[in-house]
């Protein structure tokens, strides 16, 4: 975490990258041109501004907020309900729209011992507990839409946004979970520790997203 | 499950080298100088306890308990907290002590966790608790308390969070007549959920007015005029006497000399079900979460003996690492000696010793490294003197 006025950002590389650097700049913010996904610099600072950004991985988004190595992250309310971590979840930025959505091949009939693949273990495990269902969920980190096609398992539970590449492997959502989209987030102590530079990056971006009221 | 390897521990469990205990050492000489300067008696209560009196009276939740069986098959606890086993006490053994009560800890408290990454099962905390004195100074007192230990051990940069659970559910209870949706509301503000927070108010149904009071909670983080504030929008007699009992500890903490580190923040909410007033953490340094507390008015009642009570924990383990910059005082001497000379050898050491000196003996003839003389301060050769 940055001492004093200097605000630390983590940004997601992947999916939700573009959508959220587009948003800053509409929020007015200088952003560096070595600001960039592929970018192999991680840490970018903003000339100017106490601002820098930290570039990682969606999924350690929340940990880097939580253990303070930023103060403010972006990221997908799927990472946000897997990791459960202890932040604040300060705005819903509206960008990069999906949702999270259980899915089979078409022809997909109950089976006896229910076996579900997908990269969010927990969020799986709850959403059919709460349906009364036991299930055995499997954890694969990509291309789990093979799971159903080679027999891994009968079902996937994961992101549709288009559901292409759903159709593009013969599969059909079948129940949609929750919708995701990404968030704003924050280290429980910055959110005190620099409620001033918290409550101002929050009004800037709070306006492009149209949320009225701020944080103080 | 393998069998566990030599340098295995069970998960979140840590051993304590040299540099971390001295530092713990230091940090509760700190504080407990404080403690004790404001009157407050320090306790020792057991490690063990029954989960049927502390396990379900104390704020942490079941999950997060270690239990295990004892002879007789009652489940028992490590304690999770100091505070509810010292409700215990006050309502037991000391049962004929006059209210208030000012008592103090330091202990390792235990909670099962289940992830990883820096979550830790055993760790050490020092509070008070008072008990009895329903008054917003006694209130006010724990929170400058809690100011001076943050001061006392060298902590830049210190701000606490005031809320108030009461007034917050007052607040609530005036724009919605279900109980279940102040509930449902109270946890997502308890997740620091302020974006479910949202969702759950406009979906709600509720006159867009209503809506409006309901948001502007999130935004009621400040000085005193955000009660100023309050108090002229508020209707419910509830929610004007919490903002009555915060304008009167604001009072307090400004007499007190310490409203300059505080800020309040209505939305801020502790552990549900358990605080019933007002509710405090603490920040400081490079951005550590340093401490809690608040009002715990029920917790008196579960152990037979009904009284208001407060009291806060100051996360040891953080406060080491925020304040770094610890003197040691007391210099390391390396006492270098050939075997004969042992005699003059033990002569002077317990003459530094007694100096203040902190001496470790090497035999010239046991052999060591010079590494090993590499972390004192001083290193003193026993020569043969003359005429000896």
């Amino acid at each position: 975490m940055g001492i004093d006025g200097r605000l630390t950002v983590a940004m997601p590389k992947g999916r939700i990258f573009r959508d959220a650097l587009n948003l800053l700049g509409e929020a007015g913010l200088t952003l560096p041109r070595e600001l960039v996904e592929d970018s192999r610099k991680l840490i970018v600072e903003v000339p100017g501004e106490d601002l820098s950004f930290l570039l990682v991985k969606p999924v350690d988004v929340p940990t880097c907020v939580e253990h303070g190595a930023a103060d403010l992250g972006v990221v997908g309310k799927d990472v946000l309900l897997e990791e459960e971590r202890d932040v604040y979840e300060l705005l819903d930025l509206q960008i990069s729209p999906c949702r999270l959505s259980l899915a089979g091949t078409t022809d997909w009939q109950p089976v006896l011992n229910p076996k579900v693949a997908t990269k969010y273990p927990r969020i799986a495990n709850r959403w059919f507990r709460k349906q009364g269902q036991q299930v055995e969920v499997i954890c694969l980190n990509g291309s789990v839409e093979l799971a159903p096609l080679t027999g891994l398992a009968d079902r996937i539970v994961d992101i549709v946004s288009t559901g292409r590449t759903l159709r593009e492997n013969g599969l059909v959502e079948m129940e949609e979970i929750t919708r995701v989209t990404s968030r704003l987030i924050a280290n429980r102590a910055s959110y005190h520790l620099k409620s001033r530079q918290i409550g101002e990056l929050y009004e800037r971006l709070a306006q492009v997203v149209k949320e009225e009221g701020g944080l103080q | 499950m393998p069998k566990p390897r030599q340098f295995e521990k069970p998960m979140g469990v840590r051993d304590f080298l040299p540099d971390f205990v001295n530092g713990k050492k230091w940090v509760e000489k700190q504080v407990g100088a404080c403690f004790s300067s404001w009157g407050y008696r320090e306790v020792i209560t057991p490690t063990l306890e029954y989960f049927d009196t502390v396990g379900t009276a104390s704020a942490i939740e079941e999950q997060k308990l270690f239990k295990l069986l004892d002879g007789q098959g009652q489940t028992l606890i490590l304690r999770p907290d100091q505070t509810a086993p010292i409700a215990r006490v006050i309502s037991s053994v000391m049962r004929e002590e006059p209210l208030p009560i000012r008592l103090s800890y330091h202990a390792g408290v235990f909670r099962s966790q289940e992830r990883e990454a820096g979550r830790n099962a055993e760790f050490f905390q020092s509070g008070v608790e008072l008990v009895g004195d329903g008054s917003p100074e006694a209130d006010a007192e724990v929170v400058a308390l809690a100011v001076e230990c943050l001061q006392a051990c060298g902590v830049r940069n210190i701000r606490v969070a005031v809320g108030h659970i009461g007034l917050l559910e007052a607040l609530l209870q005036e724009e919605l007549a279900d109980r279940e949706a102040v509930t449902e509301l109270k946890k997502s503000l308890g997740r620091r959920n302020l974006v479910q927070f949202r969702e759950k108010v406009r979906a709600s149904g509720l006159p867009e007015q209503s809506q409006q009071r309901l948001l502007s909670l999130l935004s009621l983080r400040g000085e005193r005029q955000v009660l100023h504030r309050l108090r002229d929008e508020s209707r419910g007699e509830a929610s004007a006497a919490g903002c009555a009992h915060l304008e009167a500890m604001w009072d307090a903490l400004e007499n007190w000399g310490v409203a300059s580190y505080v800020m309040l923040d209505l939305s801020l909410i502790g552990s549900l079900d358990y605080y019933t007033g007002m509710y405090f953490e603490g920040y400081g340094a490079d951005g550590y979460y340093l401490l809690s507390g608040g009002r715990y008015d029920r917790l008196m009642d579960l152990f037979g003996r009904p009284a208001p009570a407060r009291g806060f924990a100051l996360k040891t383990d953080r406060l080491v690492m925020a304040c770094p910059e610890r003197t040691e005082p007391r210099e390391t001497v390396a006492l270098v000696y050939p075997r004969r000379m042992h005699r003059e050898a033990c002569r002077q050491a317990k003459d530094l010793r007694r100096r203040g000196n902190r001496v470790t003996l090497f035999i010239v003839e046991s052999g060591f490294s010079s590494e090993g003389l590499a972390g004192f301060d001083q290193v003193v050769e026993v020569r043969e003197k003359d005429g000896d």
